[in-house]
């Protein structure tokens, strides 16, 4: 299920301003791989070119390769939808569907893709709430709006609602960002689960999450103001956080920044 | 000049600003509501003299210049049958071009060219259209007065009022939506249908009622190409039919008081039909909205 990604010199634009530039980096299946760095390096535009949704915004575009296992993701002949199916995302605001309840916010990938019987999407819904620790919380309002939860469950019914596809990978842009520290617990516990099945990779800002919960780290920076973002290093996070190869990643991790 | 620090009571000149200010406001909701009410009241006390029973089942064929009596039943179904035909032409192609322009145009030369014939189109005075359907449908193709042409004269007017309207609430349905929507691989037509379309639809309705409302009233298109009856013609694509507007037109020329009173009920007539399609419409976007399930 889990497939291994590896990234050949990557660049992506947002018209003509290059934002991120000469990226190389394999992502480990089976594994959780976080991506840090300062505001506006393009940890967001990195993981964006992933499951190619870099290129909704208009102007967007990625040069470069990126290949899950032995495909070619950018290859001419390949559906960005059936890419996204198959590398799921989840944001940094929860972003549930305003329009429909929580049990049809987990069935959307589902339905959206074609006809599933009744009883089918009833087992996955359940499994993919459970699976996203939120199955006790709303079993008994499932047919209410989604966007009724509160910040922490409306992530974690996003979490369910990508993971609702069977992805295999999934992809995290500061899942926690918004959420309170019991809530960031919860999601942290359900990464370290969903690894076991899923190859993870998960963008964040907070130092010791990403020591918490990630097995690789990698490290993002700007040259200068401007500039396109680059990988620094990427190693095992233990050595990241111990003993870093550059004093760049060295500084940052201590908050001696810029 | 010292500068106060700390916290402070509301201070008497910005408490009096606040009640002047919300005066005002108050005062220029009164005006506004003056020619609402009085057309109304008008509309009302007039037309509900003649609001009975034979006005809105029978025609005024054989009656005669100062015959009382007589109805609106032919204007009554020219009116429904122009509004659906129009709303039929107009809608469809309307949603479809703000789709366009908001989903796939991402404002390239042909959503902009679009969007500018789409600003003059509203522009167009309601006789213009009139007249261009008696040229070019009637004149140039040779086409018959009837109901139909009436209603494409009203879907030029109604088609821009749709565009528009729909545009603005495709616009306000956030990017995160769709793209959380691209991101479960769900292709973006289905994306349109499935998620931004249901989630700007209460908006849609409005607008589209808006639409439908306007285009209800108007007099000018119709008289070019409707032609004018006094019998019931069931048959929007055969010969002359009536409309709830020409009808008050009409009735409204004539030099008899119940012809005066028979276009006083005919415009109450035609308040109330948009008044109920209005009703109608948001009962739907009620009855299919997620607030309706919360309670
Ligand atoms: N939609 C966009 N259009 C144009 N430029 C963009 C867009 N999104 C991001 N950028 C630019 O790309 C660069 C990288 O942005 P990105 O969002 O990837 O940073 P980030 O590392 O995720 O930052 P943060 O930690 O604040 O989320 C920035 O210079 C930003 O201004
Ligand atoms: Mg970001």
């Amino acid at each position: 299920m889990a497939k291994q990604i590896e990234v050949s010199d990557l660049d992506a634009y947002y018209g003509s301003h290059k934002a991120i530039e000469g990226i190389t980096m394999t992502i480990e299946p089976r594994s959780v791989t976080a991506f840090i760095g300062p505001s506006g390096c393009g940890k967001s535009t990195f993981l964006r070119t992933l499951n190619r949704m870099h290129e909704v915004i208009p102007g967007a575009r990625v040069e470069g390769k990126v290949r899950l296992e032995d495909q070619d993701l950018y290859g001419p002949d390949v559906d960005p939808v059936s890419v996204r199916r198959t590398i799921g995302m989840v944001f940094q605001r929860p972003n549930p569907f305003p329009t429909m309840s929580i049990f049809d916010n987990v069935a959307a990938g589902l339905r959206l893709n074609g006809r599933v019987s009744r009883s089918e999407i009833e087992g996955v819904v359940e499994e993919s709430l459970k699976g996203a620790n939120l199955w006790n919380e709303v079993k008994d309002r499932l047919h209410k709006p989604g966007a009724g939860l509160s910040g922490g469950q409306q992530q974690r019914l996003c979490i369910a609602r990508a993971i609702a596809v069977r992805p295999e990978v999934l992809l995290m842009d500061e899942p926690c960002s918004a959420l309170d520290p019991i809530s960031t617990l919860a999601i942290e516990d359900l990464i370290a689960q969903l690894k076991k099945d899923y190859t993870i990779v998960i963008v964040t800002h907070n130092m010791q999450q990403a020591a918490r919960v990630s097995d690789r780290t990698a490290f993002f920076n700007l040259a200068a103001q401007g500039r396109p973002g680059r990988l620094i290093e990427m190693d095992d996070t233990s050595k990241i956080f111990t003993n870093p190869a550059e004093k760049a990643t060295e500084d940052y991790i201590a908050g001696r920044f810029g | 000049m010292i500068v106060q620090t700390g916290i402070q009571p509301i201070s008497v000149g910005r408490r009096a600003k606040d009640r002047i200010i919300q005066m005002l406001i108050f005062l220029a909701f009164a005006l506004a509501l003056i020619p609402l009410v009085s057309v109304l009241w008008m509309v009302v006390g007039n037309g509900m003299q003649r609001f009975d029973l034979e006005f809105l089942t029978h025609s005024m064929r054989d009656i005669g210049a100062r015959d009382v009596g007589g109805g609106a039943y032919h204007a009554i179904v020219g009116t429904l049958e122009q509004v659906l035909l129009a709303s039929l032409i107009a809608i469809p192609i309307g949603l479809l071009t703000a789709i366009y322009l908001v989903e796939y145009g991402n404002g390239g030369r042909l959503a902009r060219t679009i969007g500018f014939f789409v600003d003059v189109m509203t522009g167009v005075p309601s006789v213009v259209s009139g007249l261009f359907v008696l040229a070019f449908w009637i004149l140039v193709l040779g086409m018959p007065f009837s109901g139909f042409a009436g209603a494409l004269a009203l879907s030029i007017l109604m088609m821009p009022v749709v565009v528009r309207s729909a545009e603005e609430m495709l616009r306000l349905v956030p990017r995160e939506l769709r793209e959380a929507s691209y991101a479960l691989g769900v292709p973006q037509w289905r994306t349109i249908v499935k998620v931004v379309l249901p989630t700007a639809s209460t908006g849609i309705v409005t607008g589209v009622m808006l639409a439908v409302a306007r285009v209800a009233g108007e007099t000018a298109p119709l008289l070019l190409t409707v032609f004018f009856t006094d019998s019931i013609n069931n048959d929007p694509f055969q010969g002359p039919q009536m409309g709830l507007p020409l009808y008050v037109f009409d009735q409204a020329g004539r030099p008899t008081d119940s012809a005066i009173d028979r276009a006083w009920t005919g415009a109450l007539t035609l308040i109330l039909i948009v008044m109920l399609l209005n009703l109608v419409a948001r009962l739907i976007g009620w009855w299919r909205s997620p607030a309706r399930r919360r309670s």
